[in-house]
């Protein structure tokens, strides 16, 4: 987790309605580590004796050296409007002892993907009144608190959802720029006779491809779902029929994918084998339109110690009738090249009519799509051998394995995407 | 249907391809990986292989080419002998025909 055992420096700002921001408070929680999944609470015991009646919010910043923060706060927490605060203020200690009575709870999500989006906390209305009773009751404060959390809760979810449409639309942009390169590549080779035709195609192609990409950005969703499920599964030592169930359904899924492509595979045999509907760093290990199955075993076999003599010897076995698989294909598949190649730079180059070889060469295109099929129904193969070969514990353990390897594969692909860009020489 | 019978049973290991068709190169492939030499009988040189080709269809295969038969018994096309491969059952059935190929 990006925040575990970071030393974190807490602002307090304080806003003034028309005056903009102005920090008034740095609390050093330091001595402080966060720990925990996504979210963290973080206790801070505020001593404000301010007399603004604005509201405070925190900005988490990752660096003890930037006396200002860097980032715009990504999830914000605030919650009590300070002349609330301003009550009890002699309640609370200066030196940030929280564990007095009463602390405000301040939510605060480690994520610092979205450094430039605006914030999107939630804000009390702030009031001028100052003459409020004494203290109010704890479990109004309470509930107030709740309020906060539940507030904080939606606003990830709101923007989970956000993320998502912005995901899709540039996996809908990133295919819209492919079909467009296409088309004008066709459109220079087919000298606009048959540009027509081609256009009108597309429109097909399209709507295959759209649903293609809806449909898997839910699949790694779900992936992502089921790993969780099965890591929590495995660390609870849940009995070996309940784990039985996660791993079937687990397998299910790879296998609804191989379908979901053969699908796509009939409307843009090209768009599969791409690769583009997969992060880049997938798409660098790619083979035939996936990953290769003998790389799958590579990654498993490791995490599955300790594997039986006879266990051993089947998954040696299964690698090497892997290889001998991959390599036929793969042989194939450039055979299906040069056939290609040869059809469409053959003929007579002097004349224009290269209608016939275009003809031809469209037929041996198809093949390509029986050799996608081959290579998905090979790692469909693989993953039940894989399965039949161990036990379910075992089993699960692999897939866990093989979700968390491709996730990472994913996070690596957005974490370069996002890289800060180099430094120009002087 | 019987030439196809007649000679599928002539060698223990026997392909029917077409010399055009780059999955049948592949399947072709795979056995000279693994060691075996197959009898091969291209179709789109064979003059009856119209005939052939519907013939194998109707014993099942889901593409007439590639067909590969072993001790005379279909085994199936390309998805079969991969799956057959991987699951470690090729070879011990090739084995009692290894020397005829």
């Amino acid at each position: 987790m990006p925040f575990s055992n970071l030393p974190l420096l807490v602002y307090i700002y304080q806003i003034w309605e028309e005056e903009g921001i102005e920090a008034i408070e740095t609390w050093n929680v330091g001595e402080q580590e966060l720990e925990g999944d996504e979210e963290s609470k973080l206790s801070i015991a505020l001593d404000i004796n301010s007399t603004c009646a604005k509201v405070a919010f925190v900005i988490i910043s990752k660096s003890m050296n930037s006396p200002t923060p860097q980032f715009v706060p990504s999830r914000l927490s605030i919650y009590e409007p300070i002349h609330q605060i301003g009550i009890w203020g002699e309640n609370f200690k200066r030196n940030g002892n929280p564990n007095t009575s009463t602390s405000l709870i301040v939510e605060v999500d480690n994520k610092l993907e979205n450094e430039s989006e605006t914030t999107s906390h939630e804000m009390l209305a702030p009031t001028n009144n100052y003459e409020q009773e004494a203290s109010k009751p704890i479990d109004k404060i309470q509930r107030r608190l709740a309020q906060n959390r539940e507030a904080a809760r939606k606003s990830r979810l709101r923007k989970k959802a956000y993320v998502q449409q912005l995901e899709n639309s540039r996996l809908k942009l990133i295919q819209l720029e492919q079909e467009l390169q296409r088309a004008t590549q066709q459109g220079l080779y087919m000298g606009g006779v048959l540009e027509g035709s081609h256009i009108g195609f597309s429109g097909t192609v399209n709507s295959g491809i759209a649903a293609f990409e809806m449909e898997y950005g839910r699949w790694v969703d779900v992936q992502h779902r089921q790993i969780c499920e099965l890591r929590t599964a495995l660390n609870a030592h849940i009995s070996d029929i309940e784990l039985r169930i996660l791993v079937k359904s687990g397998m299910g899924h790879y296998f609804e994918l191989f379908r979901m492509k053969s699908t796509v595979a009939k409307a843009d045999v090209f768009y599969v084998i791409s690769g583009v509907w997969k992060t880049s760093a997938e798409r660098f290990f790619s083979w035939i339109g996936g990953f290769r199955p003998s790389e799958l075993l590579k990654v498993l076999v490791p995490q599955l110690d300790p594997l039986t003599e006879q266990q051993i010897l089947e998954v040696c076995n299964l690698k090497q009738s892997c290889q001998q698989a991959e390599d036929a294909l793969s042989q194939g598949l450039e055979k299906l090249q040069e056939t290609v190649s040869s059809t469409v730079a053959g003929g007579p180059v002097a004349e224009v009519s290269y209608i016939p070889q275009v003809a031809t060469a469209m037929e041996k295109l198809e093949a390509l799509v029986s050799f996608v099929n081959q290579a998905d129904h090979l790692r469909q193969e693989t993953l039940q051998q894989m399965s039949r070969i161990l036990t379910t514990r075992q089993a699960a353990r692999g897939l866990l394995a093989l979700g968390e390897y491709f996730h990472r594969l994913r996070a690596l692909s957005t974490l370069w995407v996002t890289r800060p860009p180099e430094p120009s020489l002087p | 249907m019987d030439k196809v019978t007649r000679l599928a049973s002539e060698n223990g290991l026997v392909l029917f391809s077409k010399s055009s068709c780059c999955l049948c190169y592949a399947v072709k492939i795979l056995f000279q990986e693994i060691g075996v030499t197959p009898t091969v009988h291209e179709l789109d040189q064979d003059a009856e292989g119209r005939e052939m080709e519907r013939a194998l269809m109707r014993l099942g295969c889901s593409a007439p080419v590639p067909a590969v038969f072993i001790g005379g018994k279909l085994v199936g096309s390309t998805n079969e002998v991969m799956s057959l491969h991987l699951s470690g059952g090729l070879i011990p059935l090739l084995r009692p025909y290894h020397s005829m190929c």
